[in-house]
């Protein structure tokens, strides 16, 4: 693994100001630690991806196909017919610089060909030569360059420093989506055969087996298990788990982050109880057992096949709707991209809760549901007894994720949610230039949760760490909530490293915490066995601190 | 010379060149050609060439509807947006339009602008912070620089119409309404310049920026300071025969060019410029005007969940079926007690 300085090591080392020689001339320079490792071939030939072969980014020949620049700007003549969007952000932009310090991974490295308009510009650039009239006649001086090997390799090193997140988006005032330019330039890097490893084999494990994390229907059986005995041992309560159940009510797809590794486990362990809570008539499948989708992160046809699982077997299994777990970009495909690639699903029915006889309008096409919505329904109808005190260790603040901020606009449930499961004055918000849509990426989305990248994600991370520092050292904060399995699985990370003392936790873990069941044993410990304030040694503890 | 003199020299120098090309042609008796031929030349480019693009664009079909959502999307009935939520992520037509027209009329996304700074900070352990501030001055740069020069040509339609019509009188009254200068000093004109100048300044003058732009950036901006500066010139300081101008203006409208006499050099420098800013236009960033309308973050309504969008290029895709799965696994589901479809 590759070396990563120290914070303090790290930050003085940033500067906002480009170098003196112009941005044409300057090549990326691959080092240990500021590149994702190539795709291992297995995973390519599971999916029958074109052009496989072995390369190394350190090396000199990345062993392109030979007729590589043809099929990349067919490829891009192909995206230019396809998709209007390209054509109009290779167009307007204007380069007025509003997006330039609103890049995680600008303010994060300093690089100039992170400020998001640069870094369509590697694109435009080639676009400008070989698409309009102007740029094939007079070249450089109006922003236009030759396709070469250096290009593509430059493509490859700043697509993927771009977590996809939307960010700059909002601040164009002509709406140009840079998430949307990178999948496509993500999308021409595979037709030449250029793929990061953990993105693919997280696409070729969940084509194969059922989710991300590769695991076959008898180890998920296992996880699940398991989580239902420590829910068990923690609370008393025995919470059941359902597998590829035909005729159950609702089909549950989570995040496989969420059954994979910590935090993300105590947020399953939540869905759980509350399932049980509520005697739901639900069923998990092992087959479509990923509500994430890396293959949207990479090609817009990748997301689509493995999205595909969702409703073939929702309808396989005759359920009425489907609920949708805690995670970010999975709900970016469900809202923006699901209906379209996969519907329609009428064989489903709108979607009811069974407990509250709630209609989810907003959702009378997809039929999928957000846990979210669904909990916060719940605790507005009086449905949920709730004891917000065992939550009484948890001061939070709330991490938008990038996803269903700027692709779908949930943010009011999940602080309802919030507020009624922590205790009055337990929830602060994070600055306000940094929350919401305006929210900062975790630096490690879009398929960057390889060990090998650190020293990258830990610098696009900085933004929201620094966010999350402030209410740290201001108001004591200690928790960071999110709706995000991705979240779960790397803001550990960030926070160990930029804010140590910081502990991760999904909504549903939270809510697992306060939920009182009737005649509940009495509870000592959080789903995570440390123990409630006013139990045990915190009883002392804190009895001490009041005085 | 380096990238960023590169750019901005050619630029400048292809403005000096417009106006060296137009003042020696006027002067060399070619005003058929700069009063009526190039005029006639521009418009025809500037109609035929904003079609051509965008029809092209709108030839590229929209296969998903991706609007950037920025507020809360439509949800349980007791969540409530408030009218700045609603166009800040629409649900209907109707929002949708009003979104567009923020953006349009009062750049709304612009507004939203941040600067972040990496401030030093010796009580944090790395010993600096970010920070976030609002930073509106582009906001305002560009709404000065936009609204002055639509006033601007509003305005110049009097020269167009005989009479002109009440409202580009009252307009022009309007414009000119601080009279501390004779003739009366239109208010325009001077936003204009300046605006132009600080959208310039900020290019060359913020690293960053400076960065980024090419030539084609600074051009429009040093070409637009060009038609306002001698248009300024022209009614402050080296006046020219309105009358006469006024007069080609209506034979250019009315199909029956005339070139009188009496009209200045200045006066075709401005024009030329003019002329190829229209010429330019199509061909340029310039079509951001047009396109923001048909940008899809912007000008979808966020109504994914209950309203099924298609593509019309949407193909069929080999997935992983559950048959083949079930296929790979069955024993394995079988002894662990998972239900399967076929028992062997």
């Amino acid at each position: 693994m590759a070396k990563v300085p120290k914070p303090s090591e790290l930050l003085p080392g940033i500067s906002y100001r480009p170098p003196q020689k112009g941005w044409m001339d300057i090549k990326p320079e691959f080092r240990e630690g500021n590149y994702c490792n190539p795709a291992g071939l297995k995973w390519l030939q599971w999916l029958g991806y074109p052009h496989i072969h072995s390369w190394s980014v350190e090396n000199e020949d990345w062993g392109l196909p030979p007729d590589w620049k043809e099929t990349i700007l067919q490829g891009m003549e192909d995206r230019l017919k396809r998709f209007r969007t390209l054509r109009l952000f290779f167009d307007i932009c204007v380069r007025c610089g509003a997006c330039a310090d609103k890049c995680h991974f600008f303010l994060g490295t300093g690089d100039p060909k992170n400020m998001p308009v640069l870094r369509a510009e590697l694109m435009r650039s080639v676009y400008k030569r070989y698409f309009k009239p102007v740029g094939k006649l007079l070249g450089e001086i109006a922003g236009a360059r030759d396709l070469d090997e250096a290009v593509i390799k430059e493509w490859f090193y700043y697509l993927y420093q771009c977590t996809e997140c939307r960010r700059c988006s909002v601040f164009c005032p002509y709406g140009i989506d840079m998430a949307e330019m990178t999948i496509l330039g993500r999308e021409l890097l595979s037709s030449v055969g250029l793929n990061i490893d953990w993105a693919m084999a997280s696409v070729a494990q969940c084509y194969d087996k059922g989710s991300h994390i590769g695991a076959t229907p008898q180890a998920m059986k296992d996880m699940m298990d398991f989580f239902a005995e420590e829910n068990e041992r923690v609370t008393g309560i025995y919470t059941p788990v359902h597998y590829n159940r035909k005729g159950a009510e609702i089909l549950f797809v989570a995040p496989s982050g969420d059954y994979f590794a910590d935090p993300g486990t105590y947020t399953f362990m939540g869905y759980l109880l509350l399932f049980t809570y509520l005697d739901l008539d639900w069923t998990l499948s092992t087959y479509a057992a990923e509500g994430g989708n890396f293959g949207y992160f990479i090609s817009h046809e990748m997301g689509k096949r493995l999205n595909a699982k969702i409703y073939a077997e929702a309808k396989r299994l005759g359920v009425k709707w489907i609920l949708g777990g805690e995670c970010g970009h999975m709900w970016r495909t469900m809202n923006q991209y699901l209906d379209t690639w996969n519907g329609p699903a009428d064989f489903l029915e709108m979607p009811v809760s069974p407990i509250t006889g709630t209609r989810f309008d907003n959702a009378a096409s997809t039929k999928m549901v957000h846990i979210s919505e669904f909990t916060a329904d719940l605790i507005k109808n009086g449905k949920l007894n709730l004891d917000p005190q065992r939550n009484a260790h948890i001061k939070l603040t709330f991490h938008d994720s990038c996803n269903t901020s700027r692709a779908m606009g949930i943010f009011e449930e999940p602080r309802y949610i919030i507020r009624n499961v922590l205790p009055e004055g337990h929830f602060v918000e994070m600055p306000p230039n940094t929350i919401r849509e305006k929210t900062f990426c975790c630096g490690s989305g879009s398929g960057f949760n390889a060990d090998e990248y650190l020293n990258i994600r830990m610098r696009g991370g900085l933004p929201r760490a620094n966010a999350v520092r402030y209410v740290h050292d201001k108001f004591g904060v200690n928790h960071l909530g999110c709706i995000c399995a991705i979240d779960r699985a790397v803001l550990p990370t960030l926070m160990r490293y930029w804010v140590p003392d910081m502990e991760v936790t999904g909504l549903s873990e939270m809510v697992g915490n306060a939920l009182i069941f009737p005649d509940e044993m009495e509870r000592t410990t959080d789903l995570r066995d440390r123990d409630l304030v006013g139990v045990g040694e915190t009883a002392e503890e804190g009895g001490e601190e009041e005085e | 010379m380096d990238f960023f003199k590169r750019h901005f020299f050619v630029a400048l120098s292809a403005v000096l060149g417009l106006i060296l090309i137009a003042y020696v042609g006027a002067r060399g008796n070619l005003q058929v050609i700069f009063g009526v031929v190039v005029p006639y030349l521009a418009v025809l480019i500037f109609v035929e060439g904003l079609i051509y693009r965008v029809i092209q664009w709108a030839r590229s079909p929209v296969p998903f509807r991706i609007p950037t959502t920025a507020a809360q999307n439509r949800s349980l009935p007791w969540i409530e947006k408030n009218l700045g939520e609603k166009l800040d992520n629409p649900e209907t037509t109707a929002h949708v339009i009003g979104r567009m027209a923020l953006e349009v009329l009062a750049f709304r996304s612009l507004f939203r602008n941040l600067r972040t700074e990496l401030r030093q900070d010796p009580d944090n352990p790395e010993g600096a912070r970010l920070i976030h501030w609002s930073h509106k001055w582009l906001w305002l740069g560009a709404i000065a620089f936009h609204y002055a020069f639509l006033v601007v040509i509003l305005r110049h339609l009097r020269f167009f119409t005989e009479p002109a019509p009440y409202p580009i009188t009252l307009l022009t009254e309007l414009d000119g309404f601080f009279q501390f200068f004779t003739p009366a000093v239109y208010l325009s004109g001077v936003v204009l310049v300046v605006a132009v100048a600080y959208l310039l300044w900020r290019r060359v003058s913020i690293p960053t920026l400076r960065y980024i732009s090419l030539a084609a950036d600074y051009f429009p901006l040093l070409l637009i300071l060009g038609i306002g500066i001698t248009g300024i010139l022209m009614r402050y300081v080296f006046k020219t025969d309105v009358v006469a101008v006024k007069q080609l203006a209506l034979g250019l409208v009315t199909l029956h060019p005339v070139v009188p006499a009496g009209i200045s050099s200045l006066f075709y420098v401005h024009l030329f410029l003019v002329c190829v800013l229209f010429a330019y236009f199509p061909f340029s960033k310039l079509m951001h005007a047009p396109g923001v309308f048909m940008s899809p973050t912007r000008n979808l309504a966020s109504n994914n969940r209950w309203v099924r969008h298609v593509n019309p290029w949407n193909y069929p895709v080999k997935f992983h079926s559950y048959e083949e799965y079930e296929d790979k696994f069955r024993e394995a589901m079988i002894e662990v007690g998972l239900p399967v479809e076929k028992e062997q």
